[in-house]
């Protein structure tokens, strides 16, 4: 079931001129406000990505972190605001972004193996009606090795542990070789051999010139997995390079009253991180 | 004898001779019977397949209110075929009646949901429900008050196999053809869609297209079978054979073929057996059929049946309590162990009975011990190998804990097998040489 949208009328929220987005940010996101049943989950938020960093998109569970996500891939509806990457509308540009679902969202006793799903990565190279061929499997099988599962390639996914899963869907964006990815909650549910795993994965996306915006749960590890970071609580709290943006005072405001010690814990590593670059 | 028992090939209960039963498995008891037969299996397969894609798009329910909600519609193609002065049960007619009341009761699920709190089983029950009894009050309103042609009009809730003509046949073949090739053009776009909307919708896909044309093939096949099948079990075609096929494959392609030759050899099947059967209505008998693979299924597949999934379970227990019997014998060095010492290793693991019991028996299978006297076992050098190595990986693993708790997955498959696969080969001689540091437990290196 989709949400339901109560539109605002968007002469009431976009009065004014459309800005000008640099066309080098993969993605801008401007006067963005998204509702579900009458209550809105995100309040105007205006972002901008810088290219070529780990972005991590941080906040308190119901701050609206994986709908910003979904609303600027057109999957959630949006009550006002413009989403532009690289300065053009997603439809003009969809080659050249990747998405990662939550693993929850799909029902992963479907009759798919492994390889199958990452081919689902190549399914808009393929165009309709074509099945897959051989150089697209080859491809998806790279992306699989890169996430080092090519062993179960052919296994049925829910013989697949959680970790091997959102393993699975890391190289189904690989195999969409887009520039921009966007994941929700790559690291959920996973162990800590995996979390190095993926983290391996997103540096080397780096290495090779790609951004990746990521949500993510784990205040302690973000100075070391992310370059810089969105505080997110319904609005923009704080955006920027970590060593900047990820400070007790801005957590405080994301968190309010419910940070814990464990944010404390990250503020610390974070001091850390700082000082030692 | 009216049309509705020509395609009996008895005229009463008799049982029926072999050679009866051959000709009619064979299409020569007659052009009807052979016509029903033929007409049926062709739906069997288009529902088969159509049916795949119903089940994995979770839509069953939503598909039993469809079939149910044709009803009105034929009822009121009726009163209006009455009304332009046609012949009553102008098929087309009735059947595109069929077709529009259906569409509008998959609308009015979607109106529910979007307009109310209600859930979606709430939102399906309803229209069902309704719909269905604003069918039966029509059809009922028809017979008591309208005027002749009416008296055929209520087959359509059981269905009767027995009125397909050859004009049918020709329907039912274009419509398994339609769905064949839907199944072969569109299958990778039929499974991302039922598999992960969301990211079909990235790619760009227009997700709305996609299933409507989904939907447009269930509305074919539904108001197809109305006329074989009936109103109530025409959903039936569509989802057992999905299900039944779902136990013997793990691939999506392959799922398609084996739904579709399960409907296709329910249909063939049960349109015979009610053939030789009088006064057992076709549709009834066609879906028993299918129940019946589907029942073979469940029990008998060989990874995901019930028999196949309790030995498993089985082995596994046998297994565990064999490595733990083995490492008890390690650690105490002896050969032989006597029937009240495996008693009592299996009351302190809590072993079930059966287990108990099968376990000697499991042991002596896989050449790890041999029969001892009263009941007792006596280890083979095979069987202390192996305590030597579940005793081994055991001291590994908690040494592993130990050192690397940070970094444990969080989530594994626990069993001694596993230790050497879920840890690096250097992870495991570190351990080793940590252990020999200590001069803790002796680690018997097996490899």
């Amino acid at each position: 079931m989709s949400p339901i949208l109560h539109r605002t009328p968007a002469d009431l929220v976009n009065l004014g001129e459309r800005p000008e987005h640099s066309p080098e940010s993969p993605l801008s996101v401007h006067a963005m406000t998204v509702a579900y049943h009458r209550k809105p989950v995100l309040w105007d938020v205006d972002y901008d990505a810088p290219p070529n960093r780990l972005v991590a998109i941080v906040g308190p569970n119901g701050a609206g972190k994986s709908t910003l996500i979904k609303a600027c891939l057109d999957l959630l509806p949006r009550a006002s605001g413009q989403v532009e990457f690289w300065g053009e509308a997603y439809r003009r540009v969809r080659t050249r972004v990747g998405y990662v679902p939550q693993r929850e969202s799909v029902d992963w006793d479907f009759p798919v193996s492994a390889l199958d799903v990452v081919c689902m990565g190549r399914y808009r190279r393929l165009g309709w009606c074509r099945p897959v061929t051989r150089a697209h499997r080859e491809a998806a099988l790279r992306c699989l090795g890169q996430v080092g599962l090519r062993e179960v390639a052919d296994r049925q996914i829910s013989r697949l542990s959680g970790g091997q899963q959102q393993r699975v869907f890391l190289a189904r964006a690989l195999a969409q070789e887009a520039e921009l990815y966007l994941m929700d909650e790559p690291f959920a549910g996973v162990d800590a051999a995996t979390e190095r795993a993926i983290v391996e994965v997103l540096r080397r996306m780096k290495s090779d010139g790609r951004t990746v915006i990521a949500v993510h749960h784990d205040l302690q590890t973000v100075p070391e997995y992310f370059d810089d970071v969105i505080l997110l609580n319904m609005r923009v709290v704080a955006a920027g390079p970590v060593g900047e943006v990820f400070t007790r005072e801005n957590l405080q405001k994301t968190y309010g009253g419910r940070l814990t010690p464990l944010a404390e814990a990250a503020e610390a590593v974070a001091r850390a991180a700082f000082e030692g670059r | 004898m009216g049309p509705e028992m020509s395609a009996h090939v008895l005229a009463s209960g008799d049982v029926p001779t072999l050679a009866e039963v051959l000709d009619t498995l064979l299409l020569r008891a007659g052009f009807n019977t052979g016509l029903v037969v033929v007409g049926t299996t062709l739906l069997g397969l288009a529902a088969g397949v159509v049916g795949v894609f119903v089940t994995l798009r979770k839509r069953a329910l939503v598909t039993d209110a469809l079939a149910h909600a044709t009803l009105p519609g034929i009822a009121i193609a009726f009163l209006i075929a009455g009304g332009l002065g046609l012949a009553g049960r102008t098929l087309p007619l009735l059947l595109a009646g069929a077709a529009v009341s259906a569409i509008l009761g998959v609308v009015c699920i979607g109106l529910i949901l979007r307009h109310s709190r209600l859930r979606e089983d709430a939102a399906i029950g309803i229209v069902l429900s309704v719909f269905f009894g604003a069918g039966v009050v029509a059809l009922s309103w028809i017979q008591a008050n309208a005027a002749t042609g009416s008296a055929g009009l209520a087959t359509f809730i059981y269905g009767q196999a027995a009125t397909i003509r050859p004009s049918d046949l020709v329907v039912l073949a274009g419509l398994a053809i339609v769905a064949v090739l839907a199944a072969i053009l569109f299958l990778k776009e039929f499974a991302l869609v039922c598999f992960d909307e969301s990211f079909a919708r990235v790619l760009g896909w227009r997700v709305g297209a996609i299933d409507l044309a989904m939907t447009t093939l269930v509305v074919l096949v539904v108001v197809a079978g109305l006329q074989a099948v009936g109103v109530i079990l025409v959903v039936s075609m569509l989802i057992v054979p999905a299900v039944a096929a779902r136990f013997w494959t793990d691939r999506f392609g392959t799922m398609t073929i084996v739904a579709g030759m399960v409907g296709a050899v329910s249909g063939y099947l049960g349109s015979v057996l009610s053939a030789l059967l009088p006064r057992q209505p076709a549709g009834a008998v066609i879906v028993l059929a299918a129940g019946a693979v589907l029942l073979a299924s469940l029990l008998f597949a060989p990874s995901r049946g019930v028999l196949a999934r309790a030995w498993r379970r089985l082995s596994l227990d046998l297994r565990i309590a064999g490595d733990h019997l083995l490492e008890v014998a390690h650690e105490r060095g002896v050969g032989a162990l006597p029937a009240a010492q495996i008693d009592r290793i299996a009351r302190e693991h809590a072993w079930s009975v059966r287990v108990r019991r099968m376990l000697p028996l499991s042991l002596r299978r896989r050449g790890l011990a041999e029969g001892g006297g009263g009941g007792g076992l006596s280890i083979t050098a095979a069987g202390r190998d192996r305590g030597a190595r579940v005793a081994r990986n055991h001291v590994l693993w908690a040494e592993y804990l130990v050192r690397h708790a940070d970094v444990a997955p969080n989530h594994v498959d626990w069993s001694v097998d596993q230790v050497e696969h879920v840890l690096s080969e250097e992870i495991v001689r570190e351990l080793e040489a940590a252990l020999a540091e200590r001069g803790g437990a002796p680690v018997e290196s097996t490899s």
